[in-house]
């Protein structure tokens, strides 16, 4: 299908589409299309055909559009030498619009090979540049950003000319300026260099840079100086543009991984810094919230699609449960007799990550299982044309966000954090004064286990979910612990992002393993210097 | 340190004579077995288990590593894994090198760097063809990166978990860079498909017998080496420091040097227990840098039980043997037992095995 060998946006689709029967509908035949190159893209050679659209296009009304569209369909249809359009039954002609009756019984397929497929695209999109309607124009001008034909510079003119809307204006003026980039006459030239500065597209770039190319020898391409002076200029503030594009992008991926390494460490933060107890089975408590949310997502969608979008809302408390049930039954049965021997609790819970690897492995298989994004979670916002920021990736930084905001609350304004906070700072005199230490530690762990939970549902969003999904979070988490001091949760927010935007911004030196590896060999010496980490409690105790 | 220990104070003589045994078996009994019984014999040993008992005699030797810092000095470390590897890559380089041109694609080159077109050896590749230069980089290369980080990590006192966490953040930062092909050691493949070592094919039987009897002495050498180490005034230190730390400090000692030395000896251990194994095991790749890798180190020595030496080759044989039955015989299980054995012997042996037998002894007695 010519849908699927395009790869346009869904939206876009189905506006096509809609516009398509628009177009069938009201069908009456105000133009005619010149004949002569109706004919020549129904028997004419690849060549000819794609000059007969390029000239269609020119023409730039909605016979031609209707013409085009049916090509690109394959609802264009010869019988003879008349030319049709097939709409299911009926049959119009392509060069009249009038409808033909009856329909001729041998038809033969205008065919279309990958080229011509490639002009239609850009052609159709340039057509729709005069549509009525705002998202339509607005996907044509996207659409045609990309790379627009000289013959639609008439069109895109025509279009400019009517055009209001603020967003779509300043679009068309730079595809206009693309085109007029290759004129003759040196002030329409110079014009669009300096149109094109405005622009904020990597291809803005491309075509400024192609003006200042050099020959072998070391002169110019281009022989006149002022124009190649003004394509500096130009060049230079697109550059910026661009940089600052980049970098918007860099940060915000930055915050994103930061974002998601605070989910997964918070929780490890809170068991460790309460009982000095490392959690090796961390990362497996997160893949438990992962597969919870995979199986909520299974129960919506068999037992009520209806309502799927927002199976999320059930999957996060169910994955918090998940987790922190299971949390509280590895706490009971294997951590609480290992308090106070800190490195036995290593290998005891390195131990349980083994046997929860290995259950879930058994249950699920070992292949990765597929979440699915709720509707309203995919697409992204396009704040340039080089950054697009994904819904799933800004929900995500506003759950964690969300999930910090609510432990904070916990910890500092509930009777339960005010226990969980004394037992950390001194567990004998917690003890004393009648805090019944063993269930605050139970219920913590149990907290920190369901916080791993809901990064695991956060992450099942944005990543493969498998039985090893928590391994390749756990060195992570403990980096953020560790870096970030026991016991006071702005160590582990500011250690969270700091790793998360630090590790964005050197990935973009020196990509991503050698920045992880550089991330490492900086946690490593960090920790020579504060062996506490970033804030410590300050205390009188020893060890 | 004086020289107080004699041979007859490491251990008593049936002791002495358990280890003579042990010799008689590994440099005797088992060559005769494998080269000189017929195959059809029921006496044969199988190649198949000659090299299995190499493998596990290689992984004895690093537990007795692990057992020298953890059981005897309390510094449990999640990157010994590590260590074992470098050993096991200097080894490979000159395997790799004496090659030749009988690789795939008969190039003076290694396949993988003809693979990745590289038209020369990169400098830290320099001098490989020599065995003895690359039997030095086995002992130097894991010795120095643990001088250099043991150096830092015990002046900034660094202990407990804390150590044990960016140790495991070592290996892990090594497990990547390894990974990458442009770090010329091969990438994911690693090395592999050797040819010969010293000249020698290095499939043959009578190679592989003479790798196992040199593994065999080794690991010998390592126990009563260890022994000596853990039954000196210097022994005695170390395990000061594993109790009680500060007051050891404050009797005027200064743990960094003594925590230094024995963790440098214990990195170089492994670095020769990882050189003895690449040639019988015929592959090194960065995944035995994995963090996992290195846990179960710890694990073999608190199986067998920490601080006995005796525990550490103990444990290893056991865990090392189990593995091997299961991962043939029942494969999705192996993780189950693995994971329960870490729960159970932390739960229920905190002395491991050696220290179960003993509290068998005594309540027999």
């Amino acid at each position: 299908m010519f849908w699927d060998s395009l790869k346009l946006p869904l939206l876009m689709r189905a506006i096509l589409i809609q516009l398509l029967f628009a177009l069938l509908m009201l069908a009456p035949p105000v133009f005619a299309v010149n004949s002569e190159t109706v004919q020549k893209l129904a028997f004419g050679e690849s060549d000819d055909k794609v000059a007969a659209v390029a000239s269609l296009v020119a023409e730039g009304d909605e016979r031609a559009a209707a013409v085009l569209q049916a090509l690109a369909d394959g609802e264009l249809q010869t019988a003879g030498k008349r030319v049709l359009i097939i709409k299911g039954d009926t049959a119009l002609d392509a060069i009249t619009g009038q409808k033909v009756v009856p329909v001729p019984t041998e038809l033969e397929d205008v065919t279309a090979n990958n080229r011509l497929r490639r002009e239609l695209a850009t052609a159709l999109a340039a057509l729709k540049l005069v549509s009525l309607d705002r998202s339509t124009r607005l996907a044509a001008a996207k659409e045609l950003g990309g790379g627009a034909e000289e013959a639609m510079l008439p069109l895109i003119k025509k279009a400019l000319a009517s055009e209001k809307d603020p967003d779509i204006k300043p679009m068309l003026e730079v595809i206009r300026a693309t085109l007029e980039l290759k004129s003759e006459d040196k002030a329409t030239r110079i014009a669009a260099i300096r149109t094109l500065s405005l622009s904020n597209n990597s291809n803005a770039k491309t075509l400024l840079l192609s003006v200042l190319e050099k020959n072998n020898d070391g002169s110019y391409l281009e022989p006149d100086e002022e124009i190649r002076i003004e394509a500096q200029k130009s060049l230079r503030s697109v550059e910026g543009r661009l940089a600052w594009g980049d970098r918007l992008g860099v940060l915000f991926s930055g915050i994103s991984l930061g974002s998601i390494l605070l989910l997964a460490a918070l929780g490890l933060a809170i068991t460790y810094g309460l009982m000095g107890v490392i959690n090796m089975a961390h990362g497996e408590l997160i893949m438990i919230g992962a597969y919870t949310t995979y199986l909520i997502q299974n129960l919506f969608r068999a037992r009520i699609p209806g309502v799927f979008d927002w199976y999320l809302l059930c999957a996060v408390p169910a994955s918090f449960l998940a987790a922190a049930l299971v949390g509280i039954a590895l706490e009971r049965t294997v951590i609480r007799f290992l308090y106070g021997r800190p490195l036995e609790t290593l290998l005891a819970t390195w131990g349980i990550s083994l046997f929860l690897i290995q259950t879930v492995r058994t249950i699920f298989g070992a292949q990765n299982v597929q979440v699915e994004n709720p509707a309203w979670m995919s697409g992204g916002m396009e704040i340039l044309t080089n950054v697009v920021l994904p819904y799933s990736r800004i929900v995500i930084i506003a759950f964690a966000a969300l999930v910090l905001v609510l432990v904070w609350l916990l910890l500092t304004r509930t009777r339960l954090g005010l226990f969980v906070r004394g037992v950390t700072q001194n567990r004998a005199m917690a003890s004393c004064v009648g805090v019944r230490t063993p269930r605050v530690d139970m219920l913590a762990f149990g907290l920190g286990s369901g916080i791993a939970g809901l990064a695991g549902c956060a992450l099942s969003q944005i990543g493969n979910v498998g039985p090893d999904l928590g391994q390749s979070y756990i060195v992570d988490s403990f980096m953020v612990v560790v870096l970030g001091g026991v016991g006071q949760l702005a160590g582990t927010v500011y250690a969270g992002l700091g790793l998360g935007l630090l590790n964005k911004v050197l990935e973009g030196w020196s990509g991503a393993v050698l920045a992880k590896i550089a991330i490492l060999v900086f946690i490593i010496i960090f920790i020579q210097k504060r062996p506490q980490g970033l804030f410590a409690l300050k205390g009188r105790v020893t060890e | 340190m004086a020289l107080t220990t004699k041979m007859s104070c490491l251990y008593g003589p049936r002791a002495w004579a358990a280890i003579a045994a042990a010799m008689v078996v590994v440099f005797v009994i088992f060559p005769l077995l494998n080269l000189v019984v017929p195959k059809t014999s029921a006496f044969y040993l199988s190649d198949y288990f000659v090299a299995l008992l190499g493998k596990i005699m290689c992984y004895a030797m690093v537990a007795l590593a692990m057992d020298l810092i953890w059981g005897f000095t309390g510094i449990l470390s999640l990157g010994h894994g590590l260590f074992f590897a470098l050993g096991g890559y200097a080894m490979g380089m000159y395997l790799m090198r004496s090659i030749g041109l009988d690789g795939v694609y008969h190039s003076t080159l290694p396949d993988f760097m003809v693979f990745l077109d590289w038209k020369a050896y990169p400098w830290y590749w320099t001098g490989t063809e020599h065995f003895w230069y690359s039997a030095l980089l086995v002992v130097l290369v894991p010795g120095l990166l643990a001088f250099v980080f043991g150096y830092f990590a015990f002046r900034s006192r660094i202990k407990g978990v804390y150590f044990s966490i960016i140790t495991q953040a070592l290996t892990f930062a090594f497990m990547l860079l390894f990974f990458r092909n442009d770090t010329g050691f091969g990438g994911n493949n690693g090395f592999t498909d050797f040819k010969r070592i010293l000249g020698y094919p290095i499939a043959t039987a009578e190679t592989r017998m003479v790798l196992f009897v040199i593994t065999g002495a080794t690991l010998i050498g390592t126990l009563v080496l260890a022994r000596y180490l853990v039954r000196s005034k210097f022994g005695r230190v170390l395990t000061a420091i594993r109790d009680a730390e500060s007051r050891v400090m404050f009797s005027g000692y200064n743990p960094l040097w003594y925590k230094l030395f024995i963790w440098t000896l214990s990195a170089v251990i492994c670095g020769i227990a990882g050189a003895l194994y690449v040639p019988q095991v015929g592959i090194i790749n960065p995944s035995e840098m994995s963090p996992a890798n290195s846990i179960e180190i710890a694990i073999w020595v608190a199986v067998g039980g920490r601080g006995t030496l005796l525990g550490a080759l103990v444990g290893a044989g056991i865990v090392n043997g189990a593995k091997s039955w299961f991962t043939v015989a029942f494969p999705e299980y192996w993780l189950f037992f693995l994971g329960m054995l870490f729960i159970a012997v932390t739960l229920f042996m905190p002395k491991g095995v050696v220290g179960l037998v003993g509290q068998l002894r005594a309540r027999h007695s």
